[in-house]
């Protein structure tokens, strides 16, 4: 078209000037800041609420797996206490808010007595032996928290049921233990200086007693009927007594000669060192002298009786370190044998597509069942563990290499590249690989929550066993709750919890980094 | 067509005879342990030798092939079901894994695909981030944190089913299709269906929503069709090529089923048949099962990649 027949008839031409007659044109340096490719995705992350979010909740546990493991005294960490075992959450600073390790339960008239009895007993004094359910109530020692008024159900018996909670730490109540005389003194100085009541009277045997030789016998401390009815004793004949709030117990406790109260009896060895005496304890207080402190379990404990939130911190520690290991490890293998199958092409790739398919081909619960028992005797169960992800784990990010190889290889700048006397390792790893990069990033991550998944449930189903006595895997805390779950709800639903967070928090940070790395791809999966 | 799925056939014969081959030096190199009580120890001893389970490895693995192209015998049950042969062992536990799996399929894929369909219709709407965000979260959540879930409400809260785990086949009268134990498998279905529902959805959200804002749609609008008519009519039909070979793929992986929640549910199923096996050291179950998920796995693999070209013409099989 020709430029004359432009002009504007409404317009005279003279009005018209050349654009840029006085500007040099030429490029204009730029005034923006240059935001390289990984800058732009980071860019394009911190715009995605979801994996903001994400991001934060992963800190968060990065924080407390590595934290609280450190931050929890040796002392602590140790603590196996086996009647402290599979409790809920009790602190006393938040006791008064809920957080008091009990539990609710359907009670009988005979079993909530049973429970506030142990508060009573507790009480006791040489001064006030009698005490009422009432006082008791106020006692910090009584396991009974709350409980409702009587409700008459269908039972199959008559007898009234409660709603109660029980603090299931203090509701071990009193325990039987042998102490050699030496300690027994440290124990007594002890009481004095914290003034806690450690011993309490022994309990007599005689026709009332209930329940001798069981593990709660030195629970039974008032005069019952053989079905742990407490009775009264009137002109030698047992009286039931009527259950009530204001019913008093009357104690079975054992006494020497002249009616005092008997705390201990000797029952073996001879010199002062070595004489054993069988006392009756208040676990909670006995516990303070052993430990040196209140057993405050924020999270509870764990079916053995360790703390479980170290136990968490220390299961999601290795959980973490074995799928960070496994992404890294599969990154580096995958590239590298990508690349070459990639690069190359032609028989190389045949070759080696053939082996991924083999690889490939074999189950995944196979290649671990078999590294476990070919290996785990030797080097050991996380090691087994470990090679079991990386034999067959490399195969996806290798095919994702590869695909991005292909697609690159026959490009003008490689060629360029190869003109100029470039070597292939340097086509390779400076001018192909860089552009694989996003997809690399993000499917590594996507890895993590893949193997904390897999971890745990092969750890679930009793496959593998990582961890020991100082470290655990969630997986192996979830099959420790397994069988006992139903009584036991925290020990299942911490562990579960965590496990879930992480992978619904691994999960979204992922795609958020996809997203980031490909914006093409948005939302295409999410 | 023709030649590429022979051509797939043949790779796929090459690379189950290597998985098996590797797995049986594997699992015949495994140390083997004998049972304490003397009988039986001879019997097994006696049964091996007559087996020939003392020669030379290369020989046994000669025997292993023979035995399974002459007769179809997998070998035998040591441990589980002593001297019953490992191929009727596991033959009795195919069913309960299909019921379990075929069941959580009939009701995640109505239930899935229509959600994944009303998402990408409602895309970017509050419908669409509501199922998103569930979605996301309900794919992430391993499946027995929803077997423990399913357990605690369903029946130690609420008693809804009578039962936590299955019954045994005694206790609901015989057979898997009782009306009782149909109520016994509610829960494993649902534990399984949560994630199933939850991926479907996003699948097919995923598929739908690039084919609604394809350009072929605007045409289908512009000669007059309404929006229903042009996401059911085209939209629904293209979206559905790559959600069809995934469907075909988990028809095909309810045999393998799922280990943990076999477990957790009590299914006498392939999975906890694999489990028994690897506990109890009954190296003969333990290989057939390998050669039994590696079967399915590969198996899946083919029919997927083949089932494109079927139900898209366009997809060229064979040709790069």
């Amino acid at each position: 078209m020709n430029s004359n027949k432009l002009t504007n008839k409404n317009v005279k031409d003279e009005r018209f000037t050349f654009a840029h007659e006085n500007i040099k044109l030429h490029d204009h340096k730029l005034k923006t800041k240059a935001r390289g490719y990984f800058a732009d995705a980071f860019f394009r992350f911190t715009r995605n609420k979801a994996s903001v979010t994400a991001s934060i909740i992963i800190g968060l546990i990065l924080l407390f797996a590595l934290f609280v493991p450190i931050l929890t005294p040796t002392s602590v960490q140790t603590i196996m206490d086996p009647y402290y075992a599979k409790k809920g959450p009790r602190n006393t600073i938040l006791y008064n808010i809920g957080v008091n390790g009990s539990q609710s339960k359907v009670l009988t008239n005979r079993v909530l007595y049973y429970e506030l009895g142990k508060g009573v007993a507790a009480e006791f004094s040489e001064e006030n032996p009698v005490v009422t359910i009432e006082e008791s109530r106020k006692s910090k020692y009584q396991p009974v928290v709350k409980y409702g008024k009587a409700t008459e159900a269908n039972y199959g018996d008559s007898s009234a049921r409660y709603k109660a909670a029980v603090d299931q730490y203090l509701a071990v109540g009193f325990k039987y233990i042998s102490i050699e005389q030496s300690r027994y003194l440290e124990m007594r100085a002890w009481e004095e200086e914290k003034n806690l009541k450690l011993f309490y009277p022994l309990i007599a045997s005689n026709e009332w007693t209930f329940g001798e030789g069981s593990p709660d016998a030195a629970n039974y401390w008032y005069k019952a009927t053989n079905r742990n009815d407490p009775v009264k004793i009137v002109g030698g004949q047992a009286v039931p007594i009527p259950y009530a709030p204001d019913m008093v117990f009357e104690d079975n406790y054992m006494r020497d000669a002249s009616n005092n109260f008997v705390y201990y009896v000797h029952t073996g060895g001879g010199s002062f060192e070595t004489a054993q005496y069988k006392v009756r304890v208040l676990y909670y207080n006995y516990y303070q002298y052993i430990y040196g402190r209140e057993p405050n379990y924020i999270f509870g404990t764990d079916s053995q009786g360790y703390s479980m939130i170290y136990r968490l911190s220390t299961g999601v520690r290795l959980s973490l370190i074995i799928a960070v290991l496994v992404s890294t490890i599969n990154f580096v293998i995958g590239a590298l044998y990508g690349a070459v199958e990639g690069y190359y092409g032609g028989a190389t790739d045949l070759v080696m597509e053939r082996i991924s398919d083999i690889l490939a081909g074999v189950p995944f619960v196979v290649t671990v069942t078999l590294f476990q028992l070919h290996f785990a005797a030797k080097v050991g169960s996380f090691v087994g563990l470990l090679f079991a992800y990386v034999a067959t784990g490399w195969l996806g990010t290798a095919a994702s290499v590869r695909t991005q190889f292909y697609r690159y290889k026959n490009q003008e700048y490689v060629l360029a590249a190869r003109t100029l006397g470039a070597s292939d390792n340097r086509i390779m790893w400076k001018h192909i690989f860089p552009n694989t990069l996003g997809t690399l990033i993000t499917s590594s991550v996507l890895v993590i929550p893949g193997v904390i998944f897999s971890e745990s449930m092969l750890s679930y189903l009793g496959i593998i066993k990582v961890g020991g006595a100082t470290t655990t895997s969630l997986g192996t805390l979830l099959s420790d709750a397994s069988a006992i779950w139903t009584s036991y709800p925290s020990l299942m639903i911490f562990p579960a919890l965590i496990i879930s967070l992480l992978m619904i928090s691994f999960n979204l940070f992922g795609n958020g980094l996809r997203d980031a790395f490909n914006p093409q791809l948005r939302g295409s999966d999410s | 067509m023709g030649k590429y799925i022979l051509k797939r056939l043949g790779l796929l014969v090459f690379t189950f005879f290597v998985i098996i081959t590797i797995s049986f030096f594997l699992i015949r190199l495994l140390p083997q342990e004998m049972p304490l009580e003397p009988n039986l120890q001879a019997l097994i001893k006696a049964r091996w030798e007559a087996l020939g389970y003392n020669k030379p490895i290369i020989v046994q693995y000669g025997i292993y092939l023979r035995n399974i192209f002459t007769k179809f015998d997998f070998g035998t049950s040591w441990k589980i079901a002593l001297t019953t042969p490992a191929v009727e062992v596991m033959g009795s536990r195919i069913l309960p894994t299909v019921i379990v799996n075929l069941y959580s399929l009939i009701l995640s894929i109505p239930v899935g695909i229509s959600l994944g369909i009303y998402a990408a219709i409602k895309k970017n709407k509050w419908q669409d981030h509501l199922i998103s965000t569930v979605v996301i979260i309900f794919v992430s959540v391993p499946s027995y944190v929803y077997a423990f879930l399913v357990q605690y409400f369903f029946y130690f809260k609420l008693r809804w089913v009578p039962t936590n785990v299955m019954y045994s086949l005694a206790d609901a009268g015989g057979s898997y299709f009782t009306a009782k134990m149909f109520s016994s498998l509610i829960l494993p279905v649902l534990a399984l269906s949560f994630g199933e529902i939850a991926g479907l959805t996003r699948f097919t959200r995923a598929e739908l929503s690039e084919t609604l804002t394809s350009e072929y749609m605007l045409l289908a609008r512009t000669k007059g069709l309404t929006r229903g008519q042009a996401t059911t009519r085209h939209a629904l039909k293209n979206a559905m090529v790559p959600i069809f070979p995934m469907l075909i793929a988990s028809f095909i992986g309810i045999l393998g089923g799922s280990m943990i929640i076999e477990q957790i549910f009590s299914i006498p199923g392939v999975g906890s048949l694999y489990l028994m096996s690897i506990n109890q050291l009954d190296y003969d179950i333990f290989m057939l099962e390998t050669v039994f998920y590696t079967f399915i796995g590969l198996t899946a693999g083919i029919v997927v990649d083949i089932s494109y070209g079927f139900i898209d013409p366009r997809i060229k099989m064979g040709k790069k």
